[in-house]
């Protein structure tokens, strides 16, 4: 096939559902989205010509229902399907249904997947190819004997690995022979539940490696090319954090020597497409084969933005059957990239996927700054999918702007609604070790721990948020008021008594905001004071200066009570504590009859545990029965109501004692 | 208009002494206002322990956040119970002023149960009618914190019980005339206290701690001998379900505060009356701050009023009418924060031709529709032969009478001195203007101290010369200093302020931002449209 691919069926979601869009479009490929139960709004959908359901929420009866997406294809008269990454992306089923139906697999052909799929197998093409792996073994005699006697013959520490793996699923760090057996074990059920195949490898461990991983590309006329490398070394339980390109260690020598390697394990597998072979890079320059992904990578762009390539449109283009046109030499890197990946995450408790609609969502923005995002104000993170919602990628001349752009544009960027892990990021880009460079596959572990990254709410950036609620609400009773002049602001005839405000995130405790005469605030809260003053307020920005330095903090009102606020280095909400709910607080736990009857039902007995909303008797009357609930939790004492009595309107009918209430 | 040229030199050693003199007048009065604050919060612990809001800070968690507000009457009952300015507690027990609720401007009233468990002061009710006719005449919503012990029996006296009245006649009168009136009992609230929640549109009752009743437990034991609990007598989750008197029962103060500003946003008060009038305009030339250096607190020291105008009236600009024409009343036309006003202001006394001119200004005011700003600095209506022959009674009585019978806004501010009739022409506290604010230097009475005891030496002097008797020099010395102690006692600011003669004693170098507000409280008020109904209405 030698014509473009005409209309393109994009078999993913979220941001890299949109960022192939684009460069389809960019060469007149018409596109088609497909979409779960879960996403009929989201952005990728509204991006689109078309847009074709897929089926329910879950992934499993959507994105990875493959006679689905082929269903999908026919309907929308699609002659080509990008699997981006992740889902059936990497699925050799897939790739060769497609095949089948007469459709273009944007990757490589099935046998490839197939290949590269299994570690084990992936490792003997490996060494048959001549590319260096790590010493381990991937045999397929997998007894308990061999594995332990092998494992001991490589030495420890040494990685179990689930061949068929992926995502540090069923994979084990072992430091002591006497600690093998015990993970052999746990990796061999965790890969069975997990992959349905329970064969592993053994692999000698390299601390302090660093993860790096040359993008390649190959046409189907056997012409291959390397794209240069990139270091993904920061990882969180082998989740890809931070990535850059080039890697900070890598000379030119060892990137060509890389490079041929790299080109040479995809010739070993008849590639088509682009592909990554990941390797580890120990500390004395040697280097492994880990693994090859046969897909696009996520963290793609950095490669994008130091070699000046659209690799999506080189995809479609190969896909279609056109020679890549490059060679080698036509590869240069210009300047240096770095991306983090945004997740819906709460990194202040253990990382924990958080999910919700996005109430307010200000992209990082600036110079050499790239987001590939898949969200949108008013969409939901669901709980079906990966948590990553965008990735920011800024470029610079050299790593250290890069480096610099990267952390002011997220420090000045903010989404509310959804935890995200935008603080840890900023963070660890902030790091001394990531700032040399220095960072290898350890440096959230050494870093961090496994509590992951507690931001704490400093006072200095509560009252920064007490003050643009302050701000907020004055814009409000503005709003509601026939006006009033400008210079009557935050004047009070007898001094400023200022305003309280009590933050659930602060345990109720107050926080007191006194706009000073000099056009300051000064905001107190238990036995800390902070002077600050506003200097402009624009929007949803405001910039406060302290010291003569100056503060862009983000912020929006996310409801009548909640304001979300982003620092340059914490994204927080402040919540007007509740304490009570706006409706009648009328439950004290006596049930009065609501109108004249007959109790036909008593439900509960004296002492009886209650839950509120459970039915405790039922009332006929005006020829209805209406069941009555108890208000609260609590102990029934003092019925004063039995079956078949007539009671009148307001009468006691029993008493629920509230839980806590007993021996007041 | 014309941009004024000042004269003042803020280098000179005479503005730094003034300044020096003023600034110390006004820290007096926040001392003062302070000491209600500090004797309030003396109980904050008492309050924490009921789980309870303290007063002032139930006032700041109700008020919309860098809204404006200005306080009312915070000088109320300073030296009238207690007579030594060293120890006396202003404040009658009650916080009050105009500030905005959810964006309703509104009035409130804050029993201050902080101090002597909110007991009403002898100025408690005079306090209560005034902040009720302010809010009957520019249409405010009424919201009233209820937290009072009542009246204190041990100094309750016949003739204020009587006149107390008046205060539930006005409450049922603002109802009436389609102004909300707003409840919250935080506390207890007995005897007349109670008819605050009966005779309000709406009733907020806190849990546990609100109360309201005829008679607490201890009266109906005296009177029929049954002994209650108090709750079930009185409690507000009684009143919620039982007697109908409480429509919102909230779980403590800061959830009856929220549910205030609830109720209050719910009034949808503003949705049909327009938004007022804005017109660019120019912040005054002079600062504001240098109003503190110019005035010199002895009122017998003379100063141009129009140095007062230059740092209150927009640009610094203002027409003068008349200006050759009785001099030392001036009338200028000028415009604070955008809005038009007529300014009526004194260099000394007035004098008939100043009488005639100001008249003639009022009637303008009145036919164009302009708010007048009375500047009082007079010792009066000028006496003596010549005056008297130039019919300075029937000049001064014209412009009383265009004074008492205009019938736009009218802004008093007393800066310097305002005695006898002059304060009458100038729209004294008799006039009830619609505000009427003091400096802490303003001195206010029949005449200065220095006149009426002189007078007075000269009319015992005449008397003995008549009677042939020897004048006792030491004895008319001593009369002479008595006399001027009399009135030097009473012409103080503070003094009358504790006597509510003024509305609010301000910082002067606030009298821009005081007019402005009371301005645009008087125009918001005036244009707006009330949906009366016969009754008030009824709590059913």
């Amino acid at each position: 096939m030698s014509a473009m691919i005409k209309t393109l069926l994009i078999a993913n979601r979220g941001e890299i559902a949109c960022r192939i869009m684009r460069s389809a479009r960019a060469l007149n490929v018409e596109t088609v989205a497909v979409y779960s139960a879960a996403d009929a709004a989201a952005p990728h959908v509204q991006l689109a010509d078309r847009a074709v359901s897929i089926g329910p929420a879950p992934a499993s009866e959507s994105y990875l229902k493959i006679e689905n997406i082929i269903e999908a294809a026919r309907e929308s008269g699609a002659d080509a399907i990008h699997p981006g990454y992740g889902f059936l992306s990497e699925n050799a089923d897939f790739a060769q249904a497609c095949e089948e139906t007469g459709l273009v697999f944007v990757g490589p052909p099935a046998s490839a997947i197939a290949v590269m799929g299994d570690k084990a197998q992936a490792k003997r093409a490996m060494i048959d190819a001549g590319v260096p792996c790590v010493p381990g073994y991937q045999g397929e005699d997998q007894s308990l004997e061999t594995l332990l006697a092998t494992g001991n013959d490589i030495g420890f520490p040494l990685m179990v690995k689930a061949a068929a793996g992926g995502g540090g699923r069923g994979l084990r760090l072992v430091k002591d022979a006497a600690d093998l057996e015990n993970a052999i074990d746990r990796a061999r059920s965790e890969a069975l539940s997990a992959f349905g195949s329970g064969e592993l490898i053994l692999e000698k461990a390299i601390p302090n490696a660093r993860h790096v991983e040359i993008q390649i590309f190959g046409d189907q006329h056997g012409h291959f090319v390397h794209f240069g490398e990139r270091d993904c070394s920061v990882q969180r339980r082998h989740q890809k954090v931070i990535e850059e390109a080039p890697c900070p260690v890598l000379d030119e020598t060892l990137r060509v020597t890389m490079g041929a390697t790299a080109v040479a394990a995809a010739r070993a597998v008849s590639y088509v497409g682009a592909g990554t072979v990941e390797f580890l890079l120990a500390e004395d320059r040697s280097y492994y084969f880990l693994e090859m992904n046969t897909r696009l990578q996520v963290e793609h762009p950095v490669t994008e933005e130091v070699t000046g390539r659209d690799l999506v449109a080189l995809q479609l283009k190969v896909a279609a059957g056109q020679p890549l046109n490059l060679t080698q030499e036509d590869i240069t890197l210009t300047g240096h990239a770095i991306e983090v990946r945004l997740c819906a995450e709460d990194s202040a408790s253990g990382f924990l996927p958080d999910t919700g609609p996005v109430r307010f969502w200000r992209p990082p923005q600036g110079a050499g700054i790239r987001v590939d995002a898949g969200i949108a104000e008013g969409v939901e993170v669901s709980p079906f999918y990966d948590s990553m919602i965008a990735k920011v990628i800024a470029h610079g001349a050299d790593r250290e702007e890069a480096r610099r752009r990267l952390v002011a544009a997220l420090g000045a960027s903010a989404l509310f609604g959804v935890a995200t892990n935008r603080d840890f990021l900023i963070d660890a880009l902030s790091r001394d070790a990531f700032c040399r460079g220095a960072a290898t596959t350890d440096f959230v572990a050494q870093e961090y721990g496994e509590d992951g990254y507690p931001a704490a709410l400093t006072p200095a950036d509560q009252h920064k948020g007490a003050v643009l609620h302050f701000e907020v609400r004055k814009g409000a009773a503005e709003e509601q008021s026939l006006g009033v002049n400008p210079e009557l602001a935050h004047w009070a005839s007898s001094g400023t008594p200022g305003s309280v405000f009590c933050y659930a995130e602060d345990d109720g405790a107050p926080t007191r905001v006194c706009p000073q005469p000099d056009g300051g605030y000064r905001v107190t809260s238990g036995s800390t004071e902070s002077e600050l003053r506003l200097i402009r307020r624009d929007g949803s920005a405001a910039v406060f200066e302290d010291h003569g330095q100056r503060e862009t903090v983000i912020f929006a009102p996310l409801d009548h009570r909640t304001l979300g606020v982003a620092t340059a280095t914490r994204q927080f909400q402040l919540t007007e504590a509740a304490t009570g709910s706006t409706a009648d607080a009328g439950d004290d736990g006596t049930i009065r009859a609501p109108m004249h009857g007959l109790v036909v039902e008593l439900l509960v007995k004296e002492n009886e545990c209650v839950k509120a909303g459970d039915r405790v008797l039922v009332l006929e009357a005006m020829k209805m029965q209406h069941s009555i609930a108890a208000p609260v939790d609590g102990k029934v004492v003092g019925i004063r109501a039995a079956a078949g009595t007539q009671i009148g309107a307001g009468d006691t009918l029993l008493h629920i004692e509230a839980a806590g209430e007993a021996g007041d | 208009m014309n941009v004024f040229s000042s004269n003042i030199d803020t280098t000179s050693e005479d503005f730094a002494a003034h300044r020096t003199d003023m600034l110390t007048l006004v820290d007096q009065l926040r001392e003062l206002e302070s000491r209600a604050v500090a004797a309030s919060n003396k109980r904050r612990t008492t309050f924490e322990k009921r789980g309870q809001i303290p007063p002032h800070e139930r006032l700041s968690r109700l008020l919309d956040p860098g809204m404006p507000f200005l306080q009312l009457h915070s000088l109320a009952n300073y030296l009238v119970e207690d007579e030594d300015p060293g120890t006396s507690v202003p404040g009658a027990s009650i916080i009050a002023g105009i500030g905005f609720v959810s964006g309703v401007r509104c009035m409130l009233w804050v029993d201050d149960s902080g101090i002597r468990a909110g007991a009403m002061t002898a100025s408690s009710l005079p306090l209560v009618l005034s902040i009720e006719d302010i809010a009957y005449k520019l249409n405010l919503p009424l919201i009233h914190l209820v937290e009072s012990a009542g009246a204190d029996l041990m100094k309750v006296t016949v003739e204020a019980w009587a006149q107390a009245g008046a205060q539930f006649q006005n409450l049922a009168r603002l109802s009436a005339k389609g102004i909300p009136t707003l409840s919250v009992l935080h506390g207890a609230s007995t005897a007349g206290g109670a008819y605050m929640p009966g005779l309000s549109d709406y009733v907020i009752g806190v849990k546990k701690n609100g109360l309201a009743a005829l008679a607490g437990a201890a009266l109906v034991r005296a009177a029929t001998g049954e002994v209650v609990d108090e709750r079930e007598l009185g409690g507000t989750e009684m009143h919620a379900s039982v007697s109908g008197l409480v429509e919102y029962l909230a779980e403590d103060d800061a959830h009856a505060l929220e549910l205030a500003r609830e109720v209050v946003g719910h009034l949808d008060w503003n949705r049909s009356e327009a938004p007022l009038p804005s017109r660019p305009y120019q912040p005054p030339l002079y600062d504001a701050d240098e109003l503190a250096g110019i005035v010199p607190v002895d009122y017998q020291v003379p100063y141009d009023a129009r140095e007062v105008v230059a740092r209150v009236v927009d640009g610094s600009a203002f027409d003068e009418f008349k200006p050759r024409f009785g001099p030392g009343t001036l009338c200028l036309q000028a415009s604070i924060m955008g809005h038009r006003v007529n300014i009526l202001a004194n260099n000394g006394p007035i004098d008939p031709d100043g009488a005639a001119k100001a008249t003639h200004f009022l009637q303008l005011a009145e036919q164009a529709g302009h708010p007048v700003v009375f500047l009082h600095n007079t010792t009066g209506y000028i006496v003596g032969t010549e005056s008297e022959q130039a019919g300075m009674i029937k000049h001064g009585a014209k412009m009383i009478q265009a004074v008492a019978n205009i019938t736009v806004p009218r802004l008093a501010v007393y800066i310097g001195a305002s005695f006898g009739a002059g304060n009458y022409g100038m729209c004294g506290y008799g006039f009830k203007p619609d505000f009427l604010l003091t400096w802490p230097n303003a001195a206010t009475n029949v005449m200065g101290g220095a006149s009426a005891a002189t007078t007075m030496r000269l009319v015992a002097e005449a008397g003995a010369a008549r009677k042939g008797v020897a004048i006792d020099a030491a004895q008319l010395d001593q009369q002479q200093a008595r006399i001027e102690a009399h009135f030097l006692r009473q012409e103080n600011a503070f003094y009358a302020s504790g006597r509510l003669l003024s509305h609010a004693a301000i910082d002067p170098r606030d009298t821009r931002r005081a007019l402005g507000f009371c301005l645009e409280t008087c125009l918001e008020g005036r244009t707006r449209t009330p949906r009366p109904n016969s009754f008030g209405v009824a709590r059913i």
